[in-house]
Formats: structure tokens, C-alpha cells, sequence
């Protein structure tokens, strides 16, 4: 039976993710956090593992898709090594963010269909207000804080990340 | 039980606390139309979303309008059903909800039974809508033999996944994504097919509007019948008779088997025969396997298997249970074999050029029509299944006054049948039939009391114990696939006394099925339907199934001993491992 969910999930992972669901099990509500904790350990949250995670908490498959789709935070397609976060609320907005962003595409060769690079090493991702707005305007990568960023400044945040991961600039 | 007053339209009354505005409001009949809104308590099938917001009413000092299906009366509320606020806030809700929805109503499947269409009738909607904007579109699913789903018409009203989580506990539809992407979907967006559905049609039976429906199979019927070279042959369910009037205006339990047959001459079709008469054959099938399952000390207990939604549940949720159903195939695919074998070689009739139809309550007998083992060298036991509400729609399209057609008999040797089979339509009917007959071959008495009170009704789970020489036989029924679930884990844990047990999918048994005319939430139809399918027992000369002296004739000359080697061959089936998705 060839279907693309069925791929297989990385044993060690698994084991992860295991304990955590066995400290959480009887909980009320659990599904939330365990997909958040699932995310951290996988990187994303592919169909097999959303029906796993399902199995392990006896929640039907659709109600387990259901909530993977309607949390933007959730995703079920593979991110980058750096997820790169451009805050677009009104502080950064005004302070010029879309600039960075433009930037971000350009040089990542990313396009509106996929907001990740083709050899995994970045995703690129707009949020609504990081509550960082003194800063502004403000990127995050992975989960550092860049302060009042320019699209200069971001060209050599992406080299230093590449040197940083062993890929040539 | 504490009561609080409150004034409606300007009458006043005292109603308990914990009642909503809805239902306070219906206790003076007066009517606030609702859409999303469902309660057939009795089923623990209650959708209370107040999702549409069709139901809003106007409440004194409180700043919004309030949906009555869920906002609870309190002490000294003052509540207008119908003030010009309330009329306009509900107007609006349905405008908004058009606003998305697909302008086909005259070629759409549900063109006068959708309450959509009713509701925006009722409330004056003609002509340009005030609201206009994007509207969603996705691809259709018709992937399955059974439901067909058309998300550009669907209200999310999540009646559906009420019905697929609660009642029937399958998890197969749930809401997916966000604001105006959202739909009702399979996981992952997978076609039904694919899925653990059952194709029980519970869903079908609540959706408001045409998102989803059956997979018709009219226009296929209309031409087998339309060509001379084909022998088509119908048999009709039990459920069917009890149900079908509804569709012509006849209130609910109004039985109309004779003008049934009557209709299905004139639409055409050669042989008008009764599932009914399988029915017994399955008994003497069945009950010969339980007594076989009794002496060999064989698997028990041994789960009835006419259902074919209850087949697929367990194949997909309990495949570590395979060997505990009876292997008998559902009355309708006997009634196929037969008629392909037995029939076709007595009569003479070339079976490529034998067409079998089936007039079922129910959507998963279709797929089940469909599934390759039910057949002999790729001719498949049953060739078409209508539902009821599909029968009644070509009774229409070829203008036949159904109400005033004089009644007829089922042919022979097909059409005969004993009161135990009718009693297949309602849940409990056929662990009670099998009963009649397994309670005669084992003492060898007759069985004066052939009623067995106790197995019957719309409780969700019923038990009783029946005495059979000096053995106690623990019996169980369930209906609703979520009744099912919980006896089928008490028998995986081992802590099952039970030695035989009917299980039916829909709540109500088949004639509450998925095929049958939309019972509009009201239990007191299923009920109706149940009272008539026990009078129609009643009538019959005959009421156990080994007593059918057309079943007798069949061994005699066909198929030798029940459950003996012929009868496995042609009417005894395996089932298959499924996963759960």
C-alpha cells in the first residue's frame, strides 16, 4: 500500500515523544500540547505522526487534522534548519518590514508557493506582532531576537547563518 | 426542579430553569425556525453549535440579538420571537449563508426537501441578494458507492459531525481549517473511499442541504428497465414498506407494501419479489451457525451480520474480532446469489441477462453491493440498490398517483415470507427472529410466545436472557454504531456473558437508515415506523422462518442442508482486515 502518509516515523523520536504523551495522557485537552511538543521533536507534523498521535490519545484522525489546520502555528509540511520570523505588526509595518521580507524572497530564491528553500536550511514566515515593538522593526530566527533590522543587515545574518551551518555562501 | 417566569410575545409562563428560549417557546407553540439546530435526545444526537444564528431572538436589555437554541431562560426575561429586529437579524443570517451557497436549487438533488431552501423561502428571500461576495468551490467527492459530498453547498452546520463522533463514534468528519476555508472533512482531506466510513448515512439523514447525499443510482436503474434484452428482478427491504408512504404525504408507520409492489410493475421491472424471503433463508442460515457455534463449542458470542455499516465498522475498528460475526452475508446479497443461481436455472433465464435492484433503507448497501467477494465470477450478487427516498423519486418522475394504486401481491416463489423476517426492519428484530426459529430446532416444541417484548424498542442497549432446554442463552442489541462500540470492548476485554448479539448501525435499525425519508429529527417517526414493521409481523399466517414453506422448498431442491456445503458456497461470506483512518 503506497500512500505518501505512510511513511515511517524516526524510532528515536518516537521514543520522545512517547514519554511525553504517557506524562500527559489522562489530561484533559492534551492534544494541543502534545501536538506542540510532536512539532518540537519532528519539526513539523507529517500525516503518519498526526495519525499516531491520534492512536496514542484515542482521538479520531480528522478531529487530530482538524486542529494541525486550523492553528497557523501547526504545520504539515517540512521546515527549514532556520525558521525565520518577519514581525508585520503596525510598529514594524511603518519602520519598514515588508522591505525585509522582499529581501528574504529575493535572496533565498523563495517564492509565493513555499516559504521554504529547497535544501531545508531556511523557512521565511510573516507574524502578526512579536510584542517586541520598541525594537521594531524585528526578525527571529529560530528563537533569537534581531533587533531594528534593514534589508543590509539581514543579507549578512543570512551569510553568517550558512557559514554557521557549513553551506559556502 | 426550580422554575423561572418569563414572558414571551407577550405571554407569560413559567418554565425550569435549565430550558432554552427555543424550548420554552415551543411549549406555547410558538415557533422560532431553526437550521443548525438539532435534538433527538433519545439518540444522544444533539448539534446545539448555534452555528447559523437562523434562531435569534430579541431579548429585553440585553444589547445583541440572542440564538434561542442555546441561551438559557432566566428570571424575569422578556423575549420577541418575531419583532422586526429579531425578523431581520435572522433574514440576515440566512442572506449571509446564500451568499456562499451554489444558485441551483432546480437541478439540485434536494430541490424541495432542503430546509436552506425552505427557510429562505419562508422568510420572503426573493430575488438579488443583499450580499454578495467570494464564494468557496472545491472538487466533489463521489469516490464512494454511497455518500456523495458537495462541500459548496454545505452550511457548516456540523450536524453530520455530530452524528459521525457522537451517535456513530467513526470520527470520520470533523471541521478542518480556518474561518471561510473551513470544511467538513475526512482526515488529511482524504476521499471517503479511502476512509473508516461506514457508509451508515447517518450523515446524510441530518444534513440540512444537498452537501451531502446518496450516490443515485436512478438513471441506471431506468436503463436496465428500458432495455427488453434484461430480466430485471427487484426485492425490497422490510424497512422500505413502513417508510415509503412518508414520501407521498401518508404519516409516518402507514404501511403501503401492496401498493409498493404495485408501483414497482408499473415502473417495469419483471419480477417484483421480497428481501423478506431471504430474510428467512438468512435465519435458518444464522440460527443453524449459532446452534453449530452452541454444540461445537465454537466462538461465542456470534454477532449478527446483515448490517452492512456494522460490517465495515468492525473490519475497520475491531479487525482482531473477524472471527466472532456470523459468516451469513446480509439478506439482500442471499436474495442476489439465489436469484442468480437457483432462480435463473429453474426459470431458465440467462444470468448475464438477470439484473438484480434492491429497494434498501439504507446508503452502505450499495457499497456493499459493490464489494468483489459478494458475487460469483465477477457477477456481482446484486447489480443496483435504491434507496427508499430513490424509489419514491422515480414513482414521481414516471407520474404514477401512488396514493391511489390498488394493491398487489408479491410473485412467487420469492415473495413469500413470515412475520419473523418483516421484524428485520427494527433493531432487535433479527436476533428475535433467529430466536423463534433456534428455540424450536433446539427443544423441538413449538414456541407459543413468539413476541419477545424485551428485545424490542428504541433503548440503546437491550438485553435478555432466554431459556432454551436447560440453557440460559444471554441475548444483546445494539443500535447506533456508538452502542455497538461498547459492547464490542466489553468482549475484547473479556468481560462479554452475552452468547448472541444483533447489532444495526442506524439508531432505530434499518428503518431509520440511511436511504429512508428524512424523519426531520423527530423520534416519534422512528417509532411510528417500529409499531408498523411489529403490525405487519402480526398479520402474517406465518411467523417463523423455517415455517416458509417456499424456504423449504428451496433446500429441497437446491441447496440441500442449511449451513451445509451449498449454502456455504452461496450464501456465507469472510471479511477483511481494515485499518483505522
Amino acid at each position: 500500500m503506497k500512500q505518501e502518509w505512510n511513511q515511517v516515523l524516526e524510532t528515536d523520536k518516537v521514543k520522545e515523544l512517547d514519554a511525553f504523551i504517557s506524562k500527559m495522557k489522562d489530561q484533559r485537552g492534551a492534544l494541543i500540547t502534545v501536538l506542540h511538543e510532536a512539532q518540537n521533536i519532528f519539526g513539523y507534523l507529517p500525516r503518519e505522526l498526526q495519525r499516531y498521535i491520534g492512536e496514542r490519545l484515542n482521538i479520531p484522525s480528522a478531529k487530530v487534522n482538524g486542529v494541525v489546520t486550523f492553528y497557523s502555528h501547526f504545520s504539515q509540511v517540512q521546515k527549514g534548519k532556520y525558521v525565520i520570523k518577519i514581525c508585520d505588526g503596525t510598529a514594524c509595518h511603518v519602520r519598514k518590514s515588508i522591505p525585509i521580507l522582499e529581501e528574504l524572497q529575493r535572496q533565498l530564491k523563495i517564492t509565493s508557493g513555499s516559504n521554504t528553500t529547497e535544501d531545508l536550511l531556511f523557512t521565511v514566515e510573516t507574524v502578526s506582532c512579536l510584542g517586541a515593538c520598541g525594537l521594531a522593526p524585528v526578525i527571529t530566527v529560530n528563537d533569537k531576537v534581531y533587533p531594528a533590522m534593514t534589508p543590509e543587515k539581514t543579507t549578512e545574518l543570512i551569510q553568517s547563518l550558512r557559514k554557521e551551518s557549513g553551506h559556502e555562501v | 426542579m426550580k422554575e423561572v417566569n418569563i414572558i414571551i410575545n407577550g405571554i407569560s409562563l413559567s418554565v425550569p430553569e435549565e430550558e432554552t428560549v427555543l424550548e420554552a417557546a415551543r411549549r406555547i407553540n410558538i415557533e422560532i425556525p431553526t437550521l443548525c439546530h438539532m435534538d433527538l435526545e433519545n439518540l444522544k444526537a444533539v448539534n446545539k453549535e448555534a452555528s447559523c444564528r437562523v434562531c435569534v431572538v430579541e431579548i429585553e436589555g440585553r444589547r445583541n440579538l440572542a440564538p434561542a437554541c442555546v441561551t438559557k431562560v432566566g428570571e424575569g426575561m422578556v423575549i420577541k420571537t418575531n419583532s422586526p429586529r429579531a425578523i431581520r437579524g435572522r433574514r440576515t443570517s440566512v442572506e449571509l449563508l446564500l451568499s456562499n451557497h451554489p444558485f441551483d436549487c432546480l437541478i439540485c438533488e434536494k430541490n424541495g426537501s432542503c430546509d436552506l431552501q425552505a427557510l429562505a423561502g419562508q422568510l420572503g428571500i426573493y430575488g438579488e441578494l443583499k450580499y454578495q461576495g467570494e464564494q468557496t468551490t472545491y472538487p466533489k467527492d463521489e469516490s464512494s458507492y454511497s455518500i456523495k459530498r458537495n462541500l459548496d453547498k454545505c452550511i457548516l452546520c456540523r450536524r453530520c459531525e455530530t452524528m459521525c463522533n457522537e451517535v456513530q463514534t467513526c470520527g470520520i468528519l470533523s471541521a478542518t481549517g480556518r474561518g471561510f476555508d473551513t470544511i467538513v472533512s475526512p482526515t488529511f482531506g482524504l476521499p471517503m473511499i479511502e476512509t473508516a466510513c461506514t457508509f451508515c448515512g447517518q450523515c446524510v439523514a441530518v444534513c440540512p442541504t444537498a452537501a451531502l447525499s446518496e450516490i443515485s443510482s436512478i438513471g441506471q436503474v431506468w436503463e436496465e428497465l428500458y432495455n427488453p434484452d434484461k430480466f430485471v428482478v427487484v426485492q425490497t427491504a422490510p424497512a422500505v414498506r413502513v417508510a415509503l408512504g412518508e414520501e407521498f404525504g401518508l404519516p409516518p408507520g402507514h404501511s403501503v407494501t401492496g401498493k409498493m409492489v404495485a408501483l414497482l410493475r408499473k415502473l417495469g421491472f419483471d419480477r417484483v419479489f421480497d428481501t423478506d424471503f431471504a430474510a428467512d433463508l438468512t435465519i435458518m442460515e444464522e440460527a443453524s451457525e449459532l446452534i453449530h457455534r452452541l454444540e461445537h463449542k465454537g466462538t461465542l458470542p456470534i454477532l449478527t451480520s446483515c448490517c452492512p455499516g456494522w460490517v465495515k465498522f468492525f473490519e475497520h475498528q475491531f479487525p482482531d474480532l473477524l472471527d466472532i460475526p456470523s459468516s451469513c452475508m446480509s439478506p439482500h446479497e442471499m436474495f442476489g446469489a439465489i436469484t442468480k443461481s437457483y432462480y435463473a436455472k429453474k426459470y431458465n433465464i440467462d444470468p448475464d441477462k438477470l439484473v438484480v435492484v434492491s429497494v434498501m433503507p439504507c446508503l452502505a448497501k450499495k457499497y456493499e453491493a459493490a464489494r468483489p467477494e459478494l458475487g460469483m465470477e465477477g457477477n456481482q450478487n446484486v447489480d443496483f440498490v435504491l434507496t427508499t427516498r430513490e424509489l419514491a423519486k422515480m414513482a414521481k418522475e414516471a407520474s404514477i398517483d401512488f396514493l391511489n394504486l390498488e394493491e398487489e401481491d408479491f410473485d412467487h416463489p420469492m415473495g413469500e415470507s413470515t412475520g419473523a423476517s418483516v421484524i428485520f426492519g427494527a433493531t432487535g428484530g433479527v436476533i428475535e427472529a433467529a430466536l423463534r426459529t433456534a428455540y424450536e430446532w433446539l427443544t423441538g416444541t413449538t414456541l407459543e410466545h413468539v413476541d419477545f417484548e424485551e428485545l424490542r424498542g428504541l433503548e440503546g442497549i437491550k438485553e435478555a436472557t432466554v431459556k432454551i432446554n436447560d440453557m440460559e442463552l444471554n441475548i444483546a442489541v445494539a443500535h447506533g454504531l456508538g452502542n455497538a462500540r461498547t459492547l464490542l470492548e466489553n468482549i475484547r476485554a473479556g468481560n462479554s456473558r452475552y452468547h448472541a448479539i444483533e447489532i444495526m448501525a442506524c439508531p432505530g435499525g434499518c428503518i431509520g437508515g440511511g436511504g429512508q425519508p428524512y424523519h426531520q429529527g423527530e423520534i416519534e417517526t422512528l417509532k411510528a415506523r417500529t409499531q408498523a414493521i411489529y403490525e405487519e409481523d402480526k398479520g402474517k399466517a406465518m411467523r417463523k422462518s423455517h415455517e416458509n414453506p417456499y424456504i423449504q422448498k428451496l433446500y429441497q431442491e437446491f441447496l440441500g442442508q442449511p449451513y451445509g456445503e451449498k449454502a456455504h458456497e452461496l450464501l456465507h461470506t469472510h471479511y477483511v482486515k481494515r485499518v483505522k483512518l
